[in-house]
């Protein structure tokens, strides 16, 4: 057991929390307010390497181990979730194209993508698929070159400022097997943009539907063979949640950090509120829960690296067990702060309300115990 | 052309600062950055390598040992390869002493275009580019706000009063930048990865042929006597009510030169 990272992984987490919390932090509550988008910081971040982790140098990636990555995003995910959010999702994308596509295809978009001119979402979900992913109604129906989609995509991080779109629809009725991907561009006749959500945070990290309207789509923008769609979707799973419990552990250690500042500072019946024991035990467990979080997303990533089957179960600890004591931890941090914590002087408020999402996307935390549960106890869990 | 940017290794600004029982400042490895003001040298030096094609750029420090980490970081910003020049003999250099030691590896690498940060984040002497200079017997051009190549002439802006001189020196010339002159910018994950296998060389004393007696503790002719925390008394005082506050407001700011 060796409890430390390596030079170079410290020197890119430095790096990044130094980006970071000059560069992003300091907007995050504006972007909040105004619900803004931030694409002008996608190139910043393209040229750190940030936007092509899983892709190899000769298409403009950086190529990061998976506990590099989580390193990246918890310190972005500290100074705005949101930022980290879409950016995971955008990785998740590229990597997917690189990983998947033909040569042609990781040509065509792969670079655009590293580069920061092209982004990229993810659209499986619909009003019926959410935790059922195999459930997608949408339909991709081929037309000599082409196929025709039809149907509508919920819930799709960066609808509508993407680019690039990772799209999952049905091309047989084999279930969970006649599902394809498709990479659809912005602007393609028949795609059009539905009603932007009204969230109660993440507000820097447009989410909206996608509606396909006799959608004409090339069928060398089909990504591996038809009927591969869910398996490619669900391959970036793992990946996906190791991302998604570092982030929940940064806005974690953001909330920690604004309430035990706060503890020192402000004093109650004649002395500092961090003197009374209640506000000490509430820290104290905060930073346990913190701790024990990070531990396991690193250990998760570790072993996704190393190429360990039990690498899928521990992304699913991870996601679940950081995601709770985040969602747990920023609560506590509004209740340090008492009023203050309630408004949006502070960012507590704002933490709490981003983080609730990440114990619901990339697999409800039901669904992770499910996960957890059937690799722990196989058939039996699974109900067969 | 060839372009050195010495840079120190400094403590971060925001590390607890002790001291030995000599006054020398203590180092820790793990509080140990580029000299801020020599980001801004680091990233000149990378963008007249940009412009000017077939430039190299050489990251060249006095320092500890350890402080090869500290030149890895600025050559994730960049440059082609760094020099550390250490040597137990060096401990407890002043300026003279650094300038006379980075004096004597530059005339080792040899350079067209030498570019340093204004001072040290640490010490704030602000005297060992010119002290370079003067041991080079080479033109020094500081505080630079902008600086441009043509030919074999070297051209900077230095902020005045009202406006900015315009000074020139052929090459080889020394510059020292201050911070209006860019914006560094940040290293990338392939910069990192990159830093590790760039080439760096280390220089003892006698590879340079330096006298151990020259240089150091023992050459010293700056002593630190003492350090003491800033301490900061605020002296605040309150005008309360319509009754010629406001005027006295207004003759506090005059005297302060602020209306
Ligand atoms: C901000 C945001 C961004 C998103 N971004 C994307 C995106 O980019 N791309 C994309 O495709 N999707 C995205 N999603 C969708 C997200 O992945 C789904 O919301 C999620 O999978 C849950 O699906 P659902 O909302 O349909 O909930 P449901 O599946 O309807 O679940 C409702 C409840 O039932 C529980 N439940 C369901 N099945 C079981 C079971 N078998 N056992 C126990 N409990 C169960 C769930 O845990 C949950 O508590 C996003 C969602 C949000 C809120």
């Amino acid at each position: 057991m060796f409890f430390r990272l390596s030079d170079e992984q410290q020197e890119i987490r430095d790096l990044v929390r130094r980006f970071a919390q000059n560069e992003i932090a300091p907007q995050a509550e504006r972007w909040d307010e105004e619900n803004h988008f931030p694409r002008e910081i996608f190139k910043p971040l393209a040229e750190m390497g940030l936007t092509g982790l899983l892709v190899p140098e000769e298409l403009g990636g950086s190529q990061l181990s998976r506990l590099a990555g989580a390193l990246i995003y918890e310190e972005i995910g500290k100074a705005d979730m949101s930022t980290a959010v879409w950016l995971s999702v955008h990785n998740m994308v590229t990597g997917l194209i690189n990983k998947f596509g033909d040569e042609e295809q990781r040509l065509r978009w792969v670079p655009g993508m590293t580069g920061g001119d092209l982004l990229g979402a993810f659209c499986l979900s619909e009003a019926h698929a959410g935790s059922d992913a195999a459930n997608v109604r949408a339909t991709a129906i081929r037309d000599g070159d082409d196929y025709i989609l039809n149907g509508t995509k919920f819930w799709v991080t960066s609808a509508g400022v993407a680019d690039i779109y990772a799209v999952m629809a049905r091309t047989s009725d084999a279930g969970g097997h006649g599902i394809s991907t498709f990479i659809v561009e912005k602007d393609t006749p028949g795609f059009s943009i539905g009603k932007r959500e009204r969230k109660m945070g993440l507000h820097a990290s447009p989410t909206g539907e996608l509606i396909f309207e006799q959608c004409r789509v090339p069928a060398k923008n089909r990504l591996g063979e038809e009927g591969d769609g869910l398996k490619i979707a669900l391959s970036s799973l793992d990946g996906g949640r190791i991302n998604i419990g570092a982030i929940s552990t940064g806005v974690a250690q953001a909330a920690f950090e604004v309430a035990t500042r706060y503890a020192g500072e402000r004093s109650a019946f004649g002395q500092p509120i961090g003197a009374f024991e209640g506000i000490q035990f509430m820290l104290a467990d905060m930073a346990m829960k913190i701790e024990a979080g990070r531990l396991l997303v690193y250990e998760a990533a570790f072993k996704m690296d190393e190429g360990e089957p039990a690498a899928s179960m521990h992304a699913a600890m991870a996601k679940c067990f950081a995601s709770d004591i985040a969602m747990q931890v920023t609560t506590d941090a509004v209740q340090v702060l008492g009023g203050a914590g309630y408004v949006r002087d502070w960012p507590v408020e704002r933490y709490m309300r981003d983080v609730k999402v990440a114990q619901i996307f990339e697999g409800t935390n039901q669904i992770q115990r499910l996960v957890i549960a059937r690799a722990l106890l196989g058939e039996l869990a699974a109900g067969k | 052309m060839n372009i050195v940017v010495c840079m120190k290794e400094t403590p971060s600004t925001t590390a607890e600062k002790s001291f030995t029982a000599d006054m020398r400042l203590e180092r820790r490895k793990e509080d140990a950055i580029p000299n801020p003001f020599d980001e801004y040298a680091i990233e000149e030096g990378l963008r007249q390598q940009e412009k000017n094609p077939g430039s190299t750029v050489t990251m060249l420090c006095m320092g500890p040992a350890t402080a090869t980490d500290t030149i890895r970081k600025a050559l994730a910003m960049g440059g082609d390869r760094g020099v550390l020049v250490t040597d137990p003999a060096l401990a407890g250099s002043d300026a003279i002493s650094t300038a006379r030691v980075l004096a004597a590896a530059l005339t080792k690498i040899g350079y067209d275009l030498v570019i340093f940060g204004n001072a040290a984040a640490d010490a704030y002497g602000g005297v060992v580019p010119s002290a370079v200079a003067e041991f080079l017997g080479k033109p020094l051009l500081s505080y630079a706000s902008q600086l441009g190549i043509a030919g074999d002439k070297a051209t900077i802006q230095r902020q005045a009063e009202i406006g900015y001189n315009v000074v020139e020196a052929p090459l080889p010339a020394l510059v020292s930048v201050v911070k209006s002159i860019n914006e560094p910018r940040y290293p990338s994950m392939k910069g990192i990865m990159a830093s590790k296998k760039k080439p760096l060389d280390t220089f003892s004393l006698a590879d340079l042929g330096l006298d151990a007696a020259t240089v150091g503790g023992a050459a010293a002719r700056e002593k630190a006597l003492g350090a003491e925390k800033v301490s900061t008394q605020r002296k605040g005082e309150i005008y309360v009510g319509n009754d010629g506050a406001a005027d006295r407001v207004v003759a506090f700011l005059v005297e302060q030169k602020v209306l």
